[in-house]
């Protein structure tokens, strides 16, 4: 059986449709978000520790952070 | 430690989705109940490297029917005495416990798992940004009394980072608010997208900022979009972007 290509290993190209340029008074670079903002539309690449279950992990991190809602991505659907 | 558990923080919930579809790897130990030649455990693991069928175990969140996964690749990496050491990429909702065991009857031998953990999950990688909790408290800490974004920045990464793999289709300013109310992406809003897009498969819609607006399903291929003037290309599943984030341009038509 030939070794099949993961996702992960996809390359794929940007063409492009037709030019435009962003108005820069609306939205901004994901990673300039306001702090606040940022945390809310924040993700954590955690090296989760053996013994405790994802859900509690993901409450952990919840109290630490003091948030309201935090999700792991191990859940259906949060 | 067991590895790569991405955490999604209040909003960024919405697209874990994402993640939960895309594949895994992790590095195995696994446990032969009697000993076996390298040679033949390399072949049989092989072997493995393949479309195999698995039934979900009696203790699984899901129902417990027959399925079909995907193992892209299965690499071995050391073995002493009873213990493999092996590496496996595969498709999301593949047990590696019942690989283990389906292994384990293919040697003849039996098998177990003894160990596992997650070197991939979608995009997130075992790499410099992944973080311990005791990193998390201690950076949230950090931030707390050294009010530094930039040490906030450092351990928490924008939701974008979810969508690395998934095919993306950037639009005009002027789409993204119909976008946000739940409209369908028509051909006029595309600016720029993505090779390899297919009928049916999830595409991101993001600002030329590369703000994530919505999750969406392509109603066309990235060849067919890029020649289309009018009409859907992409159907809205799930809206991520607030509404009234850009101005409202669609009622007037125009930008």
């Amino acid at each position: 059986m030939p070794r099949t290509v993961p996702p992960w290993e996809t390359k794929r190209k940007l063409l492009v449709k037709a030019e435009d340029k962003t108005n820069p008074r609306y939205g901004c670079k994901p990673e300039e978000r306001p702090v606040e903002e940022y945390m809310k539309y924040g993700v954590i690449n955690l090296d989760k520790p053996a013994g405790p279950t994802s859900h509690e992990v993901a409450a952990w991190v919840k109290r630490i952070l003091n948030l309201q809602h935090v999700g792991h991505g191990g859940t259906l659907e949060a | 430690m067991t590895g790569v558990l991405p955490i999604a923080l209040e909003e960024s919930r919405k697209i874990v989705q994402a993640l939960l579809l895309s594949g895994k790897e992790y590095v195995c130990v696994m446990k032969l109940h009697r000993e076996a030649k390298e040679k033949q455990v390399r072949n049989v693991l092989k072997e493995f490297e393949d479309t195999i069928y698995q039934r979900p175990p009696l203790r699984a969140a899901v129902k417990r029917r027959l399925r079909m996964r995907r193992i892209y690749y299965i690499d071995f990496l050391e073995m002493d005495g009873r213990n493999v050491l092996f590496k496996v990429g595969c498709e999301a909702g593949t047990y590696i416990r019942k690989l283990c065991f389906d292994i384990g009857e293919v040697l003849g031998c039996a098998a177990h798992m003894q160990e596992l953990r997650r070197t991939r999950a979608g995009p997130f990688v075992e790499n410099g940004d992944m973080v311990t909790l005791h990193d998390v408290a201690y950076w949230f800490m950090e931030w707390q009394e050294q009010k530094d974004e930039r040490i906030l920045r450092k351990f928490i990464q924008p939701m974008e980072k979810v969508l690395v793999l998934v095919p993306k289709i950037y639009v005009r300013d002027s789409a993204v608010d119909a976008v946000c109310h739940g409209a369908n992406l028509t051909a006029p809003g595309v600016l720029s997208l993505e090779t390899k897009i297919s009928k049916g498969l999830t595409v991101a819609v993001l600002t030329l900022k590369g703000e994530v607006v919505a999750l969406a399903k392509a109603v066309a291929s990235t060849e067919d979009i890029l020649n289309m003037g009018h009409g859907v290309v992409a159907e809205t599943k799930r809206v991520l972007m607030l509404r009234g984030t850009y101005p409202k341009c669609w009622k007037s038509g125009e930008a």
